[in-house]
């Protein structure tokens, strides 16, 4: 433990926006330094003496946090430049002043809370799940090679916290492009023995407007994903699948009888 | 903005386009202008047997204006509808995707002007042959144009194979893709090559 009494302060500039209507301004805090601080908890300071770096009294940042652990996907912003969780952000890491930025790709809420409702309508879109329900026990469902449950234990990791959305050149205001997040998702479901049951109507959703063509391959999504999903192979691999889908459904297949 | 379901159909047959007929078309017209680092005369011989297939103005129609129109027309689309950010994520993919839509733009533009100062030429009674390329390179201007266009419009090819191979379901792999990088890079050095030592030969 250190025992250093030395007063260290944390300076952050932050960019800060009322309303959604209203224009975004930056805005400069300087808190006092504790060790092992995060993010999250430097805002939590601003929210207990919302107090800028020139003494002015002002409104506390608003911000999204839920699990702290990485797990929820709820706290993502852009910090220093590059998009991720500012739960596991931790200050000791970052050159300061540390800047914080909501994530642009989404509709501003207020400060650095956005709004994600455009990436959880396209998982629905896709029927982003396994529909099971019905009015009777089905029964247990086919079981799952270990080699596809690896695999497709990885694609589960996503949390749609929006980091591939938010660095994808082709997810922007003039484009519908849905992103990585539920084109990988496809795949995830796609690869569920139970799942696969109803994966046409899933292919046929990312072949719709906003689609998995509208991929302009930067490739930044599998760079910047913070579970290290391989987006691109997914993306890739839907890629195949669609296309299969295409010549299937035009010129008829066996295959696709279900 | 594209409203409707049949994107999916118009991404894929811009895609196919690039490369067939349009790729296919780009090395075979090329390989016909290198045939100017023999000799006047062979030049002159495989322009004439290009310029003489029978109906010639369909195969044109067919094979070169309407699918460059479409994949053309469409692409600016597309690169006007990206938010380039390689300020922020600098990666060699992302540069790839950023000059595949700027090489895109300048490849429309030098084939527009170079159809009208050669192809719409004939209409004028000229004929395609050494001596009306020499005149156009003869320009310092025009000669600078060509060269960027032939190396914008070879970039663009290779680097659209890469992305071919994934749109079409061939590349899954991130190993199969990063070989195809390399192979894409191998074509452009060799393509362009081609098409620059072809252009310098009406020096």
């Amino acid at each position: 433990m250190s025992t250093e009494t030395k007063q260290e302060t944390i300076r952050l500039n932050i960019k800060r926006q009322e309303s959604p209507e209203t224009a975004s301004y930056w805005e400069e805090f300087e808190i006092p330094y504790r060790p092992n601080m995060n993010v999250i908890s430097a805002l939590m300071e601003i929210q207990r003496n919302p107090v800028n770096a020139k003494g002015q009294k002002t409104t506390a940042v608003t911000w999204d946090a839920n699990c702290l652990e990485e797990v929820c996907g709820a706290c993502s912003m852009v910090i220093n430049g590059n998009a991720r969780q500012s739960c596991t952000a931790l200050i000791d890491q970052f050159e300061q002043p540390i800047k914080l930025e909501p994530m642009s790709t989404f509709p501003i809420v207020r400060d650095l809370q956005v709004d994600r409702s455009f990436m959880f309508d396209n998982l629905k879109r896709v029927k982003a799940w396994v529909p099971i329900d019905g009015t009777y026990d089905l029964g247990p469902g086919p079981r799952m090679p270990e080699k596809k449950r690896q695999v497709a234990y990885e694609l589960s990791k996503c949390m749609s916290c929006g980091v591939c959305l938010e660095v994808c050149p082709n997810v922007n205001s003039k484009s519908d492009f849905m992103g990585a997040a539920p084109i990988s998702q496809v795949r995830l479901f796609n690869l569920h023995p139970t799942g696969s049951m109803t994966k046409n109507e899933r292919l046929d959703a990312l072949m719709g407007t906003g689609g998995i063509a509208e991929c302009g391959m930067a490739q930044n999504c599998v760079e910047a994903c913070p579970k290290g999903i391989p987006l691109t192979t997914s993306i890739a691999s839907m890629q195949r699948e669609t296309t299969f889908h295409m010549f299937k459904s035009f010129f008829g297949s066996d295959h696709e009888v279900n | 903005m594209s409203k409707q379901d049949s994107g999916f159909y118009i991404r894929r047959l811009h895609s196919l386009l690039g490369v067939i007929p349009l790729g296919v078309f780009l090395i075979q017209h090329l390989l016909v202008n290198f045939t100017a680092t023999y000799s006047e005369e062979a030049f002159n011989f495989a322009a004439g047997i290009m310029g003489n297939l029978p109906f010639v103005i369909l195969l044109e129609v067919f094979i070169i204006y309407l699918p460059i129109l479409f994949h053309g027309i469409y692409g600016i689309y597309i690169a006007f509808t990206a938010k380039m950010n390689v300020g922020h994520y600098s990666t060699y993919r992302n540069w790839m995707f950023v000059l595949q839509r700027v090489s895109g733009v300048i490849a429309f533009i030098f084939i527009a002007v170079h159809v009208y100062q050669t192809r719409v030429q004939v209409f004028f009674g000229d004929e395609v042959n050494f001596q009306m390329v020499e005149e156009v390179v003869a320009n310092p201007f025009w000669l600078a144009f060509w060269l960027i266009g032939v190396v914008a419009t070879v970039f663009h090819f290779a680097n659209g194979l890469w992305s071919f191979m994934i749109t079409w379901g061939i590349t899954q792999s991130k190993r199969s893709q990063q070989v195809m990088s390399y192979l894409a890079i191998l074509v452009f050095l060799v393509i362009s090559t081609i098409g620059v030592m072809a252009i310098l030969a009406f020096v």
